[in-house]
């Protein structure tokens, strides 16, 4: 196992030591992906600063809900999200040497590349979360403990999920690859919002089929005890680990299908 | 004999932005696709805001609310708030030594070309956005023909002003070659700044005046003021003429740095 391991380590590591070398622009770049952490948080606060609450929110509740998913996502997004890279490799024909090596070729495209960048945004995640935590009268215990770890690690496993999705349905999109942020980034975005604000059919996309809800929302409610979406049980924030492996199975099932779909561009 | 204004190379430079974003379809339905799901999440977070905060918040209603978010979305197609654009990649590759050798100017024939795939853009994105925000909202629309009219004068000037400063990044590669980093700034600063997420008008005082001046406004807030008809008569008038005014300072900007970082340009490789 280990020595199976060892050819993506090397590779990781020299990814990443290529990006570290060019370092104004890695430096840039780090900077860049912090200040669009920070801008989102801005708007935030600008829009909970100018009301009390907004969908049964306060301001320290929605930061904590912002940081319980901007975590979970960056970290998804440092594993899993070159996969947006996925309809280029297939449009210049380069996917094909995947295919070649003895290797899974979804191992592969995650570790085709990694953005260092992207540890900014986690820092920016974590800091609100942290923020979160100290202003929120959270009741401290081996529970709370447990529903935040178990929120976190599931956004993340979810978060991934959809990423490996959209790469699957990639196969079939090409030149379509912008529909699959509907549900990737527009799901990120979803992710730091109060669901009660959501019509209905937002409420059935992102509670269910992409079930990013339940990465950071439902159990920040049942954490805090907050008034929830009506109709829903307060306790269905533990229910998060559930819903990732709903998330794993659709995009094994996407990928599985979408590969098998895959015919080469010739070349 | 006059020439004819339809084969002026920059009239041209326009149709063929605009025809060349007409051959990916599924491009941009895709593209609608994503735009309507954050139109509802955005609609839903505002609309709860206006809401939760009685029915009015900083002057919008929750239909002038609706509005602007679904006017925003329907301009995302047609203006360029993440920074990149074909000529950044023409430096970087040095292809752009070919365009200084053409006697057409260069900052006009690719301000034109990304402004025409601005406008077709409009067409496939913006008005279905419209359609969708009028269906899933009380949205409020613009009342009588002058709102409407002075609205698209104001929605042409936003998009040549996005562009035309989006210009101003891309030329920044003639000093730095690898523009990247100027655009994940500008990427992050623009869309705050010129209100795709929340009105500016929410922002405090001091931010606010920090807003409006910059020329961010002037790509999509004030055109959206217009086109909503939350403004109108004199206030529509000024806001128009700020636009002009911006459009004409990042015009003269990119013409100013187009001629000094011509000389700086070295084309690498051969």
């Amino acid at each position: 196992m280990a020595d199976r391991l060892r050819a993506y380590r090397a590779v990781l590591a020299s990814r990443a030591r290529s990006q570290a070398s060019y370092r104004t622009s890695f430096r840039l770049d780090l900077v860049g992906a912090v200040l669009v952490g920070v801008i989102e948080l801005a708007e935030i606060w600008v829009l909970y600063s100018a009301t009390d609450e907004i969908g049964g929110l306060t301001l320290a509740q929605v930061l904590l809900v912002f940081g319980v998913a901007d975590l979970a996502f960056s970290l998804a997004d440092l594993v899993a999200g070159h996969c947006d890279k996925l309809p280029v490799y297939v449009r210049a024909g380069t996917l094909d040497v995947f295919f070649l090596r003895p290797q899974p070729i979804l191992a592969q495209l995650v570790t085709s590349d990694l953005s260092l960048r992207r540890i900014g945004r986690c820092l920016v995640g974590a800091t609100a979360l942290a923020v979160g935590l100290a202003l929120n009268d959270v009741a401290w215990g081996l529970g709370a403990v447990g529903l935040l770890m178990l929120a976190v690690l599931s956004g993340f496993v979810i978060f991934t999920a959809q990423f490996v999705t959209a790469a699957g349905l990639q196969f079939f999109l090409v030149n379509g690859a912008e529909m699959t942020n509907a549900f990737v980034y527009g799901g990120r975005y979803a992710a730091t919002q109060p669901a009660t604000v959501w019509p209905r059919a937002l409420l059935v996309v992102f509670g269910t089929i992409f079930p990013v809800a339940f990465a950071a929302y439902l159990p920040v409610s049942t954490l805090l005890g907050t008034r929830g979406v009506a109709g829903l049980p307060a306790w269905l924030g533990w229910c998060a680990p559930v819903a990732a492996l709903w998330a794993v199975v659709v995009a094994a099932a996407c990928w599985r299908w979408g590969l098998r779909h895959y015919r080469g561009a010739g070349g | 004999m006059p020439p004819n204004p339809l084969r002026n190379p920059y009239w041209r430079f326009l149709v063929a932005g605009f025809r060349g974003q007409s051959a990916y379809p599924l491009a941009t339905f895709a593209g609608l696709v994503a735009n309507a799901t954050f139109g509802l999440l955005k609609g839903g977070i505002m609309g709860a805001a206006v809401d939760s905060s009685g029915g009015e918040l900083a002057g919008y209603s929750a239909a002038t609310m609706a509005a602007f978010v679904w006017l925003g979305q329907g301009m995302l197609g047609s203006v360029n708030f993440w920074g990149g654009s074909a000529l950044q990649d023409r430096i970087r590759t040095g292809d752009v030594a070919v365009d200084f050798l053409r006697p057409v100017s260069v900052q006009a024939a690719h301000v034109l070309t990304d402004v025409g795939k601005g406008l077709f853009a409009l067409l496939p994105r913006g008005l279905p956005s419209v359609v969708i925000g009028v269906l899933v909202s009380h949205m409020a629309l613009p009342g009588d023909p002058a709102t409407l009219a002075l609205g698209l004068v104001s929605l042409l000037l936003g998009i040549a002003v996005s562009h035309a400063t989006v210009y101003l990044v891309s030329v920044a590669g003639l000093w730095l070659v690898e523009t990247r980093g100027v655009a994940v700034l500008y990427m992050a600063v623009s869309g705050f700044f010129a209100g795709l997420y929340t009105p500016v008008y929410l922002y405090p005082d001091w931010l606010l005046a920090i807003t409006l001046a910059t020329p961010f406004p002037a790509m999509m807030q004030l055109p959206v003021d217009v086109l909503s008809g939350r403004v109108t008569g004199w206030a529509a008038g000024q806001h128009l003429t700020v636009q002009l005014g911006w459009l004409v300072a990042v015009l003269v900007a990119g013409h100013l740095a187009t001629r000094a970082g011509r000389r700086r340009l070295e084309v690498q490789g051969g």
